[in-house]
């Protein structure tokens, strides 16, 4: 089964990568744009199981994400 | 005694390292291999600094995995003296020995000059007699240290900085530029003390993290 992991800073970290990208956008002509946040996401493809998700979940935990600063959200792909 | 410096793909300092430790009266430099996990009898461990991995993921993630961490691991928690630099001080904190994360610089830019530094603990292994201030060179893209306030409040009352920037370079919390643990035998820190140990290329500030772990060890 394919599975999509979304990592992502917490709320309140502040994310300089995010901060270029709406200054950016400003300069574009975008000047509405409030606030830009930065994440990345992974696409695992894992055994079938009933406890697949969970499997992945501890993966984002212990790798993917660092939960020092990133929060993570799994997502079973169609 | 023996100072084991461990290589893993993409370090670059190693080579630097070894060479500070073997101008030191008293320390030999051993090189320590990431995929092999014997840290064959040395009485202290560097991780240096340089681009593990490829800096994939996020800076350290992948190179805490490796055999020879699960060993310094072990030797951090026996109370042996380790010390992490830059790319080093990176995989402490992945790997949970050190508090906290290094996250991209503030103003997203690589940085590559001078710093002064405050010592505020000469209690550490790797600190003793060190002066009040120090210039050391920083040359990092991901040296923004960063943690929740919990664990800020936490490691200030327990007084586990180590050194802070006179002048705030990368956006770090507190101004953190180096950090011990509860125990105080793992230090880790942004500047690169194996680059001023030369008075040829600078200033000789760098010396006395060896010079320290030759009077703790003695």
């Amino acid at each position: 089964m394919k599975v999509r992991v979304f990592v992502g800073l917490k709320p309140g970290v502040l994310d300089p990568a995010g901060e270029a990208v709406k200054g950016g956008l400003h300069h574009l002509g975008y000047p509405d744009v409030a606030s830009v946040r930065c994440g990345k996401f992974f696409d695992l493809d894992v055994a079938d199981g009933p406890d697949a998700e969970a499997r992945v979940a501890k993966m984002a935990d212990q790798l993917l994400a660092n939960p020092v600063i990133e929060s993570f959200r799994v997502e079973v792909l169609p | 005694m023996n100072v084991g410096v461990v290589t893993f793909p993409g370090s670059n300092c190693d080579a630097d390292f070894r060479r500070a430790i073997d101008r030191v009266e008293g320390l030999r430099a051993v090189a320590l291999w990431h995929k092999d996990t014997d840290l064959s009898g040395v009485d202290a461990v560097v991780l240096p600094g340089g681009f593990s991995y490829g800096d994939y993921l996020r800076c350290g993630a992948i190179a805490r995995f490796s055999p020879m961490m699960q060993s310094v691991a072990r030797f951090a928690a026996q109370g042996r003296p380790v010390l992490g630099v830059c790319n080093g001080f990176q995989i402490l904190c992945e790997a949970h020995l050190l508090p906290g994360v290094l996250m991209q610089n503030r103003d997203l830019s690589f940085l590559c000059k001078d710093v002064t530094i405050l010592v505020e603990r000469t209690d550490t292994p790797w600190t003793r007699g060190l002066a009040n201030k120090l210039v050391l060179p920083i040359a990092h893209g991901d040296g923004n240290w960063q943690a929740d306030d919990e664990t800020v409040k936490r490691i200030e009352g327990d007084g586990q900085v180590v050194f802070r920037y006179q002048s705030n370079p990368n956006g770090a919390r507190n101004d953190v530029a180096g950090l011990c643990n509860a125990a105080r035998n793992v230090v880790g820190l942004m500047p690169h003390p194996e680059r001023a140990v030369d008075p040829l290329l600078g200033g000789t500030d760098g010396l006395g993290f060896l010079t320290s772990l030759v009077e703790v060890l003695a």
